[in-house]
C-alpha cells in the first residue's frame, strides 16, 4: 500500500514538473490513506526513512507538500505533513488538532504536535502548513500569517457529509471549507490552498473540491467534487503584496494585546487568578458568612458578579492587570 | 403535516399529484447522493476483490433503488436479483420486482421460500421440522423466520454468483428497529442505510424507479395487506421528520413537542429508538485477553491483504 503510494506520488510529481508547477500538494495522509485505526503503526516511517527520502529525490527545482504517518524516535505516531524541496526533507508540520468527537478517532490512535511556524521555501515565499482540523482552530492560520506566512497550505483527509439540498455545492462540509479558507485568505491576507482527498474508505466518502484562494478572498481555483486529479494554477505572487498595501489587515494586527489577555485566561483557567468565565464561585475568593451577598445576589454563574470583591468581567481592561 | 413545507420532488413529474411527500428539511441534493452511493458501492466492491453484487429483490422502494444504484456502479450485467416470494406475497410484488428487472436488464432468478417456511411451522394441519410449537405461530415469528430465509438463500446465491450481498435496509427502519435481526438487515454493505424512507423516495425518483413502485404504501408483505404505516400508526413523512429532528439535529422532547410533534408520538418513537439499539450493533464479547475485537483490536473492514483476489 504505502509503496504503491509513494509511486503513485513519484509520478505525479514528474507530471507536475512537466506541467511547469513550482509547488505541488498532496492531501493528508496521501501516502497512507486516512482510515487507519492499528494500521497506524505499520505505516509509520520516521521523518528520515528512505523512502520517505526517495520521494524527495524526485523534488530537484520543485516544491512538494506531502502526508504520512510519522513515527518519533520515542515512538509516538503523528499526522505529518512534509514539504519537500530540492531533493531534502526541509520541514515537517504535525498535526496539532486532532478530532476525535463525531465520527472522528485521531486522538486513539495519534499524539498532537506542539510546534507551529511557517517556513520559507525555495519558491521565494514564507509558507504556512496546517493538516484539516488544524485550520478549524482560528490560531493556527493567525500564528501563522503573524509568523511571515504568504500562503497557507491545508491539506485534508475531509469525510464528506451533510446533504442537505439547501447548500450551494449540495454539501456541507464542502460549504463549510469554502467558507473557512476563503474567510482565512482574506483575514490573512495570505493565498490559501486547500488540498482535500478524493475517494472512499469505509463509510466515508472524501469529496476533493481543492481550492486556490487569492489574498483577496476570491477563489481562483475550484476543483470538482469526488474527481481525482492533478490540477494546475497559476498564482500572482505580488497578490500579496497589492493586496496588503490596500488592505493592511496584518499591518494592524495587535498581537500584543492578544497575547496580554491570553495570559489573562490562561490563569484563569488554570487557577492562578479569579476565573471570571467560571460558573462555580472562586473558593479562593469566597467571602466570609458575614459578607454574604444579599439572597437576591447571589451569583447565578451567568449575571456579572458585582460584589465581593472579585473583579467585574465586564468592566475589565487591561490596565486592571495590576490590580489582581 | 405541513404540505406547504413540501419540496416538489422533480420537476418533470409535474403536472399530475406529486409521487410523494417531501418534508422541506429532508429534501437532500439528490445529485452528491447518488454520487456519493454509486462511488461506495463501487469501492466496496473493489476492496473485497469483488466485481458482482446480489440483492433481494421485493417490489419495494427500497431494494429497486439499490438495484438502479448498483446497476450504475458495476454494470446490470454484474448484478444479479433474486425475487424470493412466499406462497402468501402479494403477486403485485413480483411483477413490481419483475419490472425493475426488466428496466435493468440485469439477470435475475425467483427463488420460492414457502416449502422453506412451510417446512419449519408446517402446514395444513402437518406438522414442520418446528414441531407442534410452531403451527400456529404468530405473524411475528413467521415474519422473522421469512427474512431469516431469504438471508439464507442470499448467501448461498452470493457463493454461486461470487457476489457480495447489498443492503436495502433504509434509515428509518433501522432506527425505530422495524428490521429483522440477521434477516433483511444482513448484508455486506449498504449504500442507503443513511437515507430515510422519504429521502429514499426523492433519490429513487430522480434516478428513474418506475413510479407504481415509488408511488404503492410501502409494505414488509409479510402477510396480506399488510403496509408499514399501519402497522407502526404512523406516515412516513411524519416518522422521517421526527427522527430527523429527535437524533440528526438532536432535538430534545420538550424541543421536539414545542416544534408540534405529539407528546404520545416522541415518546414511542424515542422508546422504539432505545429498544431496537442492539439491532444496529455487533454483539458485545466478553473482554478476557489483551486484544479484542471490535475494543482494541481495531482495523478497517477493508485493510490490504483482506481482498478476495
Amino acid at each position: 500500500m504505502l509503496d504503491e503510494n509513494l509511486a503513485r506520488h513519484a509520478a505525479l510529481l514528474a507530471e507536475a514538473r512537466a506541467g511547469g508547477a513550482g509547488l505541488v500538494v498532496f492531501p493528508e495522509l496521501g501516502l497512507t490513506g486516512y482510515q487507519l485505526q492499528d494500521l497506524a503503526a505499520e505505516v509509520a516511517m520516521h521523518a528520515d526513512d528512505r523512502r520517505l527520502l526517495g520521494l524527495a529525490a524526485e523534488t530537484g527545482g520543485l516544491s512538494a507538500v506531502v502526508s504520512f504517518v510519522e513515527e518519533a524516535d520515542d515512538h509516538r505516531l503523528f499526522i505529518s505533513a512534509a514539504l519537500l524541496e530540492d531533493g531534502d526533507v526541509r520541514f515537517v508540520h504535525r498535526k496539532l488538532f486532532l478530532p476525535t468527537y463525531g465520527l472522528f478517532d485521531e486522538r486513539r490512535f495519534f499524539a498532537a504536535g506542539d510546534r507551529l511556524r511557517a517556513v520559507d521555501s525555495r519558491l521565494g515565499i514564507r509558507l504556512g502548513i496546517g493538516v484539516c482540523e488544524d485550520f478549524w482552530h482560528m490560531s493556527v492560520p493567525e500564528t501563522l500569517a503573524l509568523d511571515g506566512a504568504q500562503m497557507l497550505i491545508n491539506v485534508s483527509s475531509s469525510p464528506g457529509r451533510d446533504l442537505a439540498a439547501i447548500h450551494e455545492v449540495g454539501l456541507g462540509t464542502a460549504v463549510s471549507w469554502r467558507t473557512l479558507m476563503r474567510t482565512y485568505a482574506q483575514l490573512t491576507t495570505c493565498f490559501a490552498v486547500f488540498c482535500n482527498r478524493v475517494g472512499v474508505d469505509e463509510t466515508v466518502t472524501f469529496w476533493g473540491g481543492s481550492e486556490v484562494v487569492a489574498p483577496s478572498g476570491e477563489a481562483v481555483f475550484t476543483a470538482p467534487l469526488f474527481d481525482e486529479g492533478l490540477h494546475f494554477v497559476d498564482v500572482e505572487l505580488g497578490d500579496v503584496r497589492r493586496e496588503r498595501i490596500g488592505l493592511p489587515l496584518l499591518r494592524d494586527e495587535r498581537p500584543e494585546l492578544h497575547l496580554r489577555e491570553l495570559r489573562r485566561i490562561l490563569a484563569e483557567r488554570t487557577g492562578m487568578a479569579p476565573d471570571q468565565a467560571s460558573e462555580w464561585p472562586d473558593v479562593r475568593e469566597a467571602p466570609e458568612p458575614d459578607d454574604s451577598p444579599e439572597p437576591d445576589d447571589v451569583h447565578d454563574g451567568w449575571t456579572p458578579r458585582q460584589t465581593g470583591g472579585v473583579p467585574n468581567r465586564w468592566s475589565a481592561s487591561g490596565g486592571d492587570e495590576a490590580d489582581r | 403535516m405541513n404540505t406547504d413545507e413540501a419540496v416538489p420532488p422533480d420537476p418533470s413529474f409535474e403536472p399530475g399529484s406529486p409521487m410523494f411527500e417531501l418534508p422541506a428539511e429532508l429534501a437532500i441534493d439528490t445529485v452528491v447522493a447518488r454520487r456519493v452511493m454509486v462511488g461506495f458501492i463501487r469501492n466496496q466492491l473493489q476492496q473485497a476483490g469483488f466485481g458482482r453484487a446480489l440483492l433481494g429483490l421485493s417490489g419495494g422502494i427500497d431494494s429497486a433503488l439499490v438495484a438502479y444504484l448498483v446497476a450504475e456502479a458495476i454494470g446490470a450485467e454484474m448484478l444479479l436479483c433474486v425475487l424470493m416470494p412466499y406462497r402468501t406475497s402479494s403477486s403485485e410484488s413480483v411483477e413490481h420486482a419483475s419490472l425493475v428487472v426488466s428496466e435493468l436488464g440485469c439477470a435475475s432468478e425467483i427463488v420460492d421460500i414457502s416449502p422453506m417456511v412451510d417446512g419449519y411451522f408446517g402446514r395444513d394441519g402437518d406438522l414442520g421440522a418446528g414441531g407442534q410449537a410452531s403451527l400456529d405461530a404468530s405473524q411475528l415469528r413467521r415474519g422473522n423466520v421469512m427474512a431469516r430465509q431469504r438471508m439464507s438463500v442470499l448467501y448461498d446465491r452470493s457463493v454461486l454468483w461470487g457476489g457480495l450481498v447489498a443492503g436495502t435496509g433504509n434509515k428509518t427502519e433501522s432506527l425505530i428497529g422495524y428490521t429483522t435481526l440477521f434477516g433483511d438487515s444482513a448484508c455486506a454493505f449498504n449504500p442507503i442505510g443513511d437515507l430515510y424512507k422519504s429521502q429514499v423516495r426523492q433519490v429513487a425518483a430522480a434516478v428513474g424507479v418506475p413510479e407504481a413502485i415509488i408511488r404503492k404504501a410501502p409494505s414488509a408483505d409479510l402477510w396480506p395487506g399488510q403496509t408499514d404505516e399501519a402497522e407502526a400508526g404512523f406516515t412516513y413523512p411524519e416518522l422521517d421528520r421526527l427522527l430527523f429532528w429527535m437524533i440528526d439535529k438532536r432535538r430534545t422532547d420538550e424541543e421536539l413537542v414545542a416544534m408540534g410533534f405529539p407528546t404520545v408520538a416522541v415518546e414511542r418513537v424515542k422508546r422504539l429508538v432505545a429498544a431496537s439499539e442492539f439491532k444496529r450493533q455487533v454483539p458485545p464479547v466478553a473482554k478476557l485477553g489483551p486484544r479484542t475485537t471490535g475494543v482494541d483490536y481495531l482495523y478497517p473492514r477493508r485493510r490490504p491483504g483482506s481482498a478476495r483476489r
